[in-house]
Formats: structure tokens, C-alpha cells, sequence
């Protein structure tokens, strides 16, 4: 309760709250939350309005201008309890702006955004850690399975230009079977199938409505939202880096594209592949992702996936491509229902197997078994060099190869 | 038109507000509300299914006195209906009529034909049209189920409070509306909206308040019952089900065990009631099973113990 007193206490020097409400902005910012100048203008509007009562008030005034995720929480919660907890402020702003290291406090386990948010506040302050040195990882271990859970760090070689250049072409002649939805939005047509009594009315506002005739209009037509699930384990390491920069330039070039990876856990980077530059791109995603070539779950990751994202990003008749190689360890019922749900919750679920080495594929993994009767699609690929196979394999060309009947 | 009442002044007085229209909310909501009311600001309320996001702006017309305009958001809403369309046959109806009486200044008859006599109005436009001290609560519900489109549309409302009407001009608020948005996040909606508004994220509720919920919701239920009823409930968020069962589902629970007369549960009311609470078959499986019996007697040990 002394907090509360302290809170109090505010109010006798009201005009230095608008600063440390600013320099309380600025913490979050770097502690990684999206906060602007307005949200701070807002802030300050906010604690002028609701007035400066109990720290309970005081946290929700502030909460609910600068928390616009849930995500946000944690952090918000964490560094507003930092933050508005010394008892001389002009105190924390010294300890904030000088070169003197903060002392340990004792502390349990940190929580979900201590480190960031005491990061933000003491930057500066930790001891210079020489940089590490990330080994460059060149095991190819295709063909070998496994489901336990290793954790590793993985460096991608760079894209070169003369790539880029070939992917993106590529990929503007990928044309996905099926991928069209009609919207329930129009656009003008010269067919004459449904009147457009608007565009009517308008042109015949032209003639003084002397003349009316008729326009029309069609429905528009556009691309469902695409999500990616990649299988990112030891024995599809050959082939990562490939998916990863076709899901790049995949998302830059459409809407409504998410991408997931998975080995042992499963991870969302759509976010990281939203960053313009290919390598940029990959980097942050080397950086998001904790198991590199482990080993895989992939019940376990389709699970997950359903539970906390398919209802997230699988609306409006989104297509999914799950990109693995079948080879399951662990529960093959799990599999079983997860891939069920899944290709149920999706418009239309394409599996693309890289792991085929001859034509005479034949469906001998249990794993394998299990998920073509749950698949739409069933694209399987030799060996893929470059994007074109990759977009060759996927397009619509072959289409009626795609039949999973034809392997089971 | 008599000036209705007044806004809360205090974060206290919200929650008096919220509360007397049998509205149990905690701190943090008032908080955001009492500042959205007073900032003017739309309040983005995201949650689960069921956990009373689109309650709260009932709540507020009825406690406030001011009409609650709903826009139900779905794919492919467009302008035609969310905003505003012409009508028509009456325009074509006027252009003859123009015709008849031989008219034939053409400004003026664009003019009558693209007058206010013959635009529809949909909810935005309605939304816009309050009057001092009786602008409406405009409830934006689900927004999550439309497309980006649309939401880009909102951008222009929400900040200025104004529609533009090609044909007529641009459509500004007397007085803006108290916007509350809601989705149910199943897609993430753009940072440039949310910016404009004020976020919360309703949660369930904690023990004691979904307590005092059932209590207010369904008189009649036993006090035993209520209190089973909602620590059962509170078990099964805990548990790793595909949907957790919302208030609203733990309203609906507690009615049907009042209508079916029942003073306390049992594994067998359990089972034939379970549809009301869980909505997904393979939830209704795992609870059906021996997991679903050792929940009950948990929960009866802890009243028990609690007592």
C-alpha cells in the first residue's frame, strides 16, 4: 500500500507526471511495443482526465492507451511495475541516464517480459558481451528422423541477386489450381449478367435522364488468404533455405499470406517475413526459431496449430500447404485427428512432399499413410534446385497428378 | 429532444453505471470505458467467444438512454449496406415524372433525384446522425469477420466521425456516436485501426465475479448449484479444451439445470446437460470419459473443503 500512498504523492507536483509519463512511453518502445507519439499524447490526455487516484486506476488508465495487443500485456504489466515502484523518481531517472550499474535485487523466476522491459530501462548498463559466433551448420542430415527435441541455430548463405530476380519471376507464373474465391464485393462488367443500378442511375444523370441505360457488374474475384506450415527438422535441412525464401517472396507478393515453421515446436513468422529485404527476412527468422534441424513432431505441431491459430488465420476460405516429408515418430493417431481437423477448418489442404526420389513413389510410412487420407492435394517433388521446381511442382499444370488416391 | 443522461464523471461512477443493469465488471474495464466515453475515443473490445463483449454496449444504450445501432460485420459487407444506397425505383420514378411535367433544367432535377428523400440509411450513416446529448451507441460487432476493405473504410468514421456520399458531399456527426468494436480475433485486425481506438481484452472472469453473474442472471438457481455450476466451469477453463466454455455458456448451463430442477450436479445431469456448455465434439468426448467424473468430485471435495 505504500505504492498506492506514493501514487498519491503524485498529485502534489502534477506537472512532472506529463514527463514521466513520456519517459514511461519511451521504456516501452524499447521493450518492444509499438507505441507512437500519439498513444503518449493520448496517455497524458488520459491521466489528465481520469485524474491520478489509486496505482490500480493509475495502471488501467495507462493500460488501455497503451496496450493494443494482448500480447502486450506481460510487458506492460512488467515494466509499469518497474517503472512506477522507486520512491524518488528524479532517483530513477539518475539510475536511468548514468553509467552506474543497477544493484541486484533478489528476485524468483522472471517473468514473460522482465528481460526486455529491464533491458529497455538499464540499457547500456550490462558489461559489452563479445559477440557470438554463430557456426555455420552444413550436417545434411536428410533421411534420418527423429522426435527428439534439438535445439539449434541455423545460418542461411544470402540470397544472390541473380536469385532473387529468378524467384520472383517464378513465382509470378505460380498459379495455384483453385485460386480464385468469388467475394461478395462487385466491379463494373461489360457482360450483361447482373444491372449495376448505381452506375446506372449516374451515367443516366449524364443525359439528363433522357436515356437510361443500363450498366452491369460482375463479382470480384480474388485470392483466399495462403497460409504455409513448413517442416523445418534435420531431414529436411537440404531444403529449408529454399522454402524460406519462396515464403518470402510469396508474402511480399500476396495478401493474406502466414507463414509457420515447425521441427519440435511450432513457430508463426509471419511477421519477420513481412520485412522487405529477403536476408533480412531469413535472419530474423533464424532468429525466432529455436529448433533447426531437430528432430519432429508433427502431430504435436499440427495440434498446436489448430489450437491456437487455425481459428486465428484459417478464416475466409483460406488454402493451406504443409510442406514435410510425412515422417512421423511419435503418436500416429494424433496425426490421424489433427490432420482431420485441419483439412476440415481449410478450404483446401495441399501437402508438398520433397522427400521423393524416384517416380515410383509408393506410400510405405505409417505417417505418410495417415495423412494422405486427410489431404486434398498431394504434390510430391524430386528434387528442387531452384524456386521454378518448387513453383512447377505446386502449379496448376499438374493438377490432376495431385490426386492423393493415386498413392494410397 | 430532453438531454438524456448525463456521462459518468468517475471511474467509480462507470462501474455504478455498469452495475446497475445487473453488469458485473471489474476495474480495468470501467477504466477503459469511463476514458473512451470521455476521450471520445471508439473502445476495440477483443475476447473470446461468449464472454460479454457485445453485452457491454447493450448495456451502455440502456443505462445511458441513447439508441444502440448494431452493424453486423460479415464477409463481403460493403457500402451498399453498411452506409447508405439509393433508392432506386423512386429515382426512376422521378425522372419520369421530371419527363412528364417537362423539366429540363438538369442541375435540378440531379439535384432531386440525388436528394436525401431518397438515400437508405444503413447503420453507419444512422450512427452518424446524433443530436446533442443523444448520440447513439454504435456497436461494430465482430469486425473480424469482414475483410481488410472494409476496415480500411472504418479508418475515415472512426477518426472523423464523417461519411462522404459522392453524389451529396461529405456527412459529418453533430455529435460523434460512442463507437464499441468487438472481435472475436480470428484474424488480427490492422494497427492503424487499433491505433484510433481504445484496446482491452476481455477475459474470463475470476471465480467470485462469474459467481456474482450467475447469481444475477439466473435468480433462481440454488445457491449450491451456482456455486458447483461455477467452479466446474473454472476447472474446464483449465483444462486444455479446444473451446473453453464462455459466460454466456455458463448462464445457459446454470439456466437448464434450474429448469430441470436440480439442487446440486451429478455425473449423469452432467452428461445429459454438457451440450450447453461444451460445443465441439471432441471436448464433449474427453469430458464424457472418467475425466469429466473426477472434475465433479475435485469440485465437490473443494466446496466441501471451502465450507
Amino acid at each position: 500500500m505504500a505504492e498506492a500512498a506514493n501514487a498519491i504523492k503524485f498529485k502534489g507536483g502534477e506537472g512532472r507526471i506529463p514527463d514521466n509519463v513520456v519517459y514511461f512511453a519511451r521504456v516501452l518502445r524499447k521493450a518492444g511495443m509499438k507505441v507512437g507519439p500519439a498513444a503518449v499524447r493520448d496517455a497524458v490526455e488520459a491521466v489528465q482526465i481520469a485524474g491520478i487516484g489509486s496505482r490500480e486506476e493509475f495502471y488501467w488508465v495507462l493500460h488501455s492507451v497503451f496496450v493494443k495487443r494482448r500480447e502486450d500485456h506481460e510487458v506492460f504489466d512488467q515494466a509499469f511495475k518497474l517503472f512506477w515502484r522507486t520512491r524518488d523518481l528524479v532517483e530513477k531517472m539518475i539510475a536511468m541516464f548514468s553509467p552506474v550499474a543497477m544493484e541486484n535485487k533478489q528476485r524468483e523466476k522472471l517473468k514473460a517480459g522482465e528481460t526486455r522491459v529491464s533491458q529497455a530501462l538499464f540499457e547500456g548498463h550490462e558489461k559489452q558481451r563479445p559477440p557470438e559466433d554463430k557456426p555455420m551448420i552444413d550436417i545434411d542430415a536428410r533421411e534420418t528422423i527423429s522426435g527428439n527435441e534439438v535445439l539449434r541455430q541455423q545460418d542461411f548463405a544470402q540470397m544472390t541477386a541473380f536469385e532473387l530476380s529468378e524467384a520472383k519471376n517464378a513465382i509470378a507464373k505460380l498459379t495455384l489450381p483453385f485460386d480464385q474465391v468469388e467475394t461478395r464485393r462487385y466491379k463494373p462488367s461489360a457482360s450483361a449478367r447482373k444491372i449495376d443500378p448505381r452506375a446506372t442511375m449516374r451515367a443516366a444523370m449524364r443525359t439528363g435522364g433522357d436515356l437510361i441505360l443500363p450498366r452491369f457488374r460482375k463479382r470480384r474475384k480474388v485470392h483466399p488468404p495462403l497460409v504455409i506450415i513448413a517442416d523445418i527438422s534435420g531431414s529436411m535441412s537440404q531444403y529449408t533455405r529454399i522454402f524460406l525464401h519462396f515464403m518470402h517472396v510469396l508474402s511480399e507478393r500476396r495478401r493474406g499470406v502466414h507463414t509457420f515453421l515447425f521441427g519440435t515446436r511450432l513457430t508463426n513468422i509471419t511477421r519477420q517475413m513481412r520485412n522487405k529485404d529477403p536476408d533480412e527476412a531469413v535472419d530474423q527468422c533464424t532468429g525466432a526459431v529455436k529448433d533447426w534441424s531437430g528432430g519432429t513432431r508433427i502431430g504435436e505441431a499440427l495440434r498446436l496449430f489448430n489450437r491456437q491459430w487455425s481459428r486465428r488465420v484459417l478464416g475466409q476460405g483460406a488454402v493451406v500447404i504443409l510442406i514435410t516429408d510425412g515422417l512421423e515418430r511419435d503418436s500416429i493417431d494424433e496425426l490421424d485427428t489433427e490432420m482431420d481437423r485441419l483439412q476440415r477448418s481449410c478450404r483446401r489442404l495441399i501437402w508438398l512432399n520433397p522427400l521423393l526420389r524416384f517416380d515410383g513413389f509408393e506410400a510405405r510410412a505409417r505417417g505418410v499413410r495417415t495423412m494422405l487420407a486427410h489431404v486434398d492435394e498431394f504434390r510430391p517433388v524430386h528434387n528442387i534446385e531452384a524456386m521454378a521446381d518448387l513453383v512447377s511442382a505446386l502449379g496448376e499444370k499438374d493438377a490432376a497428378k495431385a490426386d492423393p488416391r493415386r498413392y494410397m | 429532444m430532453s438531454i438524456t443522461k448525463p456521462l459518468p464523471t468517475s471511474i467509480d461512477e462507470t462501474l455504478a453505471l455498469l452495475s446497475s443493469q445487473d453488469y458485473v465488471a471489474n476495474k480495468a474495464l470501467a477504466t477503459v470505458l469511463f476514458l473512451s466515453l470521455r476521450m471520445k475515443r471508439p473502445l476495440f473490445l477483443e475476447g473470446e467467444a461468449g464472454v460479454g463483449k457485445t453485452e457491454i454496449a447493450k448495456v451502455l444504450s440502456k443505462a445511458l438512454d441513447r439508441p444502440l445501432i448494431r452493424l453486423q460485420c460479415y464477409e463481403g459487407l460493403d457500402v451498399s449496406s453498411a452506409v447508405y444506397e439509393w433508392n432506386y425505383p423512386a429515382q426512376m420514378l422521378e425522372i419520369r415524372l421530371a419527363e412528364a411535367t417537362g423539366e429540363d433544367d438538369r442541375t435540378a432535377i440531379e439535384r432531386s433525384i440525388f436528394s436525401e428523400r431518397h438515400l437508405i440509411r444503413r447503420p453507419v450513416l444512422q450512427a452518424l446522425e446524433g443530436t446533442g446529448g443523444r448520440a447513439p451507441v454504435f456497436l461494430i460487432d465482430e469486425l473480424d469477420r469482414t475483410d481488410e476493405a472494409f476496415e480500411a473504410f472504418l479508418l475515415e468514421i472512426l477518426s472523423d466521425y464523417q461519411v462522404t456520399i459522392p453524389e451529396l458531399g461529405t456527412i459529418r456527426a453533430q455529435e460523434p456516436p460512442i463507437v464499441i468494436i468487438t472481435t472475436n480475433r480470428t484474424r488480427e485486425i490492422h494497427d492503424a485501426l487499433k491505433r484510433r481506438c481504445l484496446y482491452h481484452w476481455v477475459d474470463y472472469p475470476a471465480a467470485d465475479v462469474e459467481l456474482e453473474i450467475v447469481r444475477l442472471k439466473v435468480p433462481g438457481c440454488h445457491d449450491e448449484l451456482s456455486r458447483q455450476v461455477v467452479a466446474y466451469v473454472q476447472k474446464l477453463r483449465q483444462m486444455d479444451l479446444f473451446k473453453s466454455p464462455g459466460v454466456a455458456e455458463t448462464i445457459d448451463w446454470a439456466t437448464a439445470l434450474t429448469e430441470l430442477d436440480r439442487l446440486a450436479l451429478d455425473p449423469e445431469t452432467v452428461s445429459d446437460t454438457i451440450g450447453t456448455l461444451l460445443k465441439y465434439q471432441d471436448d464433449i468426448a474427453r469430458i464424457e470419459g472418467s475425466a469429466g467424473r473426477e472434475l465433479l468430485t475435485e469440485v465437490k471435495a473443494e466446496l466441501a473443503q471451502a465450507l
